[in-house]
């Protein structure tokens, strides 16, 4: 109504998408050669082992809590595909495996972290990532500050930072979002809405009919896309790289995708989802779904299949087994870096720490 | 004061291009109290930025700017509004270079004015400083003359640790003394004794200082000799440098602005017994504001301890006997 003082709603938009459910790409080109889909499926197919190894030893008491990618490999692998690992950043939160592994992370430390060994956070000298981060939201602030640094800085180097529908509720976000569309921070909001945040459904984070919608009240472009197609995910989050590289600011992406497993090892997601719909989510499985466009190439059969398994379980199982041979961290883990300069106390503590433990020194 | 920290601004960004000043109202208007007043003509817009009125973002992306390769130098308007920024301080800036097992340095400051006594409006005024002591991987500081003023700050610019810096709102223009044109640097974590004495020790920081060395005058005149620790960094804490002084006076007052219970004075406490048990000849006394919420202007001069106080209390304890 043009007498209306108020704004209009907006419309619904739908998430942009390449490939049907059933994996037969539009009239379209793909924006991925087939050896980058397939490299692409690979990391999905890996961190399925990853998940699934990580998942059975957590039972038998030999992993800590930790939270599987199951049925969000295409929305992170779509992302983390469109990133240059020399000059890019990522900002992770704590699902995106897939992406830190490309982006050079070793999967032992991935293990050793969540295997309580503070060693595991090691990041060595050549990898652009933060640590994984546990406060929802607090690494939005640090991704947006750290694009800007880069750009002020004359670099063309990208920042992605990732975090969930949930974490999108926390002041970290709008704060950010709003200081990164002032700055023109070479940064991508890669907003995961899976649907859910441990309980709570995507209806009690947010009013708006999309969380893509939320940029336009920070100057923001806003993005929403099939986060179980990777081809879209990755053709989005490109040519959200492109823009970003080329000096014109954010993007927030909303990827639609839907976690088809648990929170986390600690949770029991038969208490609050309801079957019907995850049964509907399982048919659209980002993997399978893939792996059909590949079938429809004529690129992909079971000897195929089989090959990339063993190799993946030949990869996740060798890292595994650095990470078990890994000798128990000693009370330095607790001291060692943090401080550049430590205060006397600490340090008169860490002796004291080591010597009731015990420690060869 | 304000002009020894706008200096010390102006040199180190002079001398290191990787330094930016960050925070609200810091450009154009020069901050508040002008502690940036001139920097942004000096360095330009994109070295001293006036940012959107969040605090959350404005520590957070600090953090990002300094991984960046940048040195960061954050003002928070008041440490007041520190809370809106409490994670990124507390969770984020003491914990990143441990998280990432030394791959992150952080080499930030976060400049806050505190303390109280000039009248701003409600919710400016707190002495926070505990909150921050209690958060390991974060260097607290808080000087309490000019000379100082300077000094710290160009050593907290110069580490790689971050830097908690507080500013005694009340000294930023009462407290006057000689400054140096030039750089130099005071270390942190080394108190300074602001006057010597026998009697008792007098331990304070930032501008409880200016009244322990008003209340020490006075009780000279009445025949106690007191001798004044200006702390000057909480974290690191010079203990060598407390148990020195106790060791010579046996008896131990500490001032401070904040409410009593879980304030840092409890932790000079333990740390004195601690160090110190035989040297003691009374029960170390903390002089301190109620554990009240801080008031509004009419009533703080009742709210923080003043010379009066100081003086009847420090009688007290030099009569005292174990």
């Amino acid at each position: 109504m043009s007498e209306s003082r108020f704004l209009p709603n907006f419309e619904p938009i739908a998430p942009f998408s390449r490939l049907t459910d059933s994996g037969i790409l539009d009239s379209g080109e793909s924006p991925m050669s087939d050896d980058a889909v397939l490299e692409a499926l690979r990391y999905m197919m890996l961190t399925r082992v990853f998940d699934d190894k990580a998942t059975s030893m957590q039972r038998q008491g030999r992993f800590g809590t930790f939270s599987s990618v199951r049925g969000q490999e295409a929305s992170v692998v779509g992302a983390a595909s469109a990133l240059d690992p020399t000059k890019d950043w990522i900002v992770p939160q704590y699902r995106e495996f897939p992406a830190l592994i490309r982006h050079g992370y070793p999967i032992e430390n991935f293990a050793l972290y969540f295997m309580g060994n503070p060693k595991g956070g090691t990041i060595p000298p050549n990898v652009n990532m933060l640590p994984m981060q546990i406060s929802l939201a607090a690494q939005i602030p640090q991704a947006t500050g750290l694009a800007w640094g880069l750009k002020m800085q004359g670099g063309d180097g990208v920042v992605i930072t990732f975090f969930g529908d949930g974490a999108s509720s926390e002041g970290d976000f709008h704060e950010s979002l709003n200081l990164a569309g002032i700055m023109k921070a070479p940064v991508i909001f890669f907003l995961q809405n899976n649907g859910w945040a441990i309980s709570t459904p995507r209806e009690n984070q947010t009013a708006a009919r999309s969380f893509a919608e939320r940029a336009i009240g920070y100057g923001v472009e806003g993005v929403m896309v099939d986060g179980n197609d990777l081809l879209a995910v990755h053709e989005v989050t490109k040519q959200a790289v492109a823009k970003a590289r080329a000096g014109r600011g954010p993007t927030l992406i909303e990827s639609v995708t839907y976690r088809t497993g648990a929170h986390n090892t600690a949770d029991d997601p038969t208490r609050y989802i309801d079957q019907q719909e995850l049964e509907k989510w399982q048919q659209k499985d980002p993997v399978e779904r893939i792996k059909n466009y590949l079938r429809s190439r004529g690129i992909w059969n079971e000897n195929l299949e089989q090959e990339l398994l063993d190799s993946c379980a030949a990869q996740i199982d060798a890292a595994m087994e650095i990470a078990r041979n890994t000798p128990l961290a000693t009370s330095d883990a607790l001291f060692d870096h943090v401080y550049a300069e430590p205060p006397q106390r600490m340090l008169d503590q860490k002796r004291d720490w080591a010597n009731r433990n015990g420690d060869a020194r | 004061m304000i002009e020894a920290i706008r200096e010390c601004l102006g040199q180190e960004m002079e001398a290191d291009n990787r330094v930016v000043v960050i925070g609200e109202d810091v450009g154009v208007l020069g901050g508040v109290f002008r502690a940036t007043d001139g920097l942004q003509a000096r360095f330009g817009k994109e070295r001293v930025v006036d940012m959107p009125l969040a605090e959350g973002v404005i520590v957070g992306s600090g953090i990002g700017l300094a991984m960046s390769g940048l040195r960061p130098v954050i003002e928070l308007q008041f440490l007041g509004f520190g809370h809106q920024a409490f994670h990124q301080i507390g969770q984020q800036v003491a914990r990143l270079r441990y998280r990432s097992q030394g791959r992150h340095a952080l080499p930030l400051v976060i400049r806050s004015p505190f303390g109280g006594g000039v009248r701003t409006p409600e919710l400016h005024s707190d002495a926070f400083e505990a909150f921050y002591t209690h958060t390991p991987g974060l260097k607290v500081v808080a000087p309490a003359t000019a000379y100082d003023a300077k000094g710290l700050l160009a050593a907290a610019m110069e580490s790689d640790d971050p830097v908690l810096y507080l500013e005694p709102l009340k000294g930023y223009r009462l407290t006057k003394d000689e400054v140096p044109d030039e750089r130099y640097t005071v270390p942190l974590g080394k108190l300074r004794v602001a006057r010597e004495g026998a009697d008792v020790t007098l331990i304070a920081w930032s501008a409880a200082v200016n009244v322990a060395e008003r209340a020490a005058e006075e009780l000279s005149e009445q025949g106690i000799s007191v001798e004044v620790l200006d702390l000057r960094s909480l974290n690191p804490l010079d203990i060598v440098g407390i148990s020195e002084s106790v060791a010579k006076t046996g008896r131990v007052a500490i001032l401070h602005e904040a409410p009593l219970t879980g304030g840092f004075g409890g932790e000079l406490v333990a740390t004195i017994q601690q160090e110190c048990f035989y040297s003691l000849e009374a029960p170390i006394i903390r002089i301190s504001a109620p554990d009240t919420p801080y008031p509004l202007g009419g009533v703080e001069d009742l709210y923080i301890p003043d010379v009066d106080r100081v003086v009847a209390e420090v009688v007290a304890l030099a009569k005292a006997s174990a």
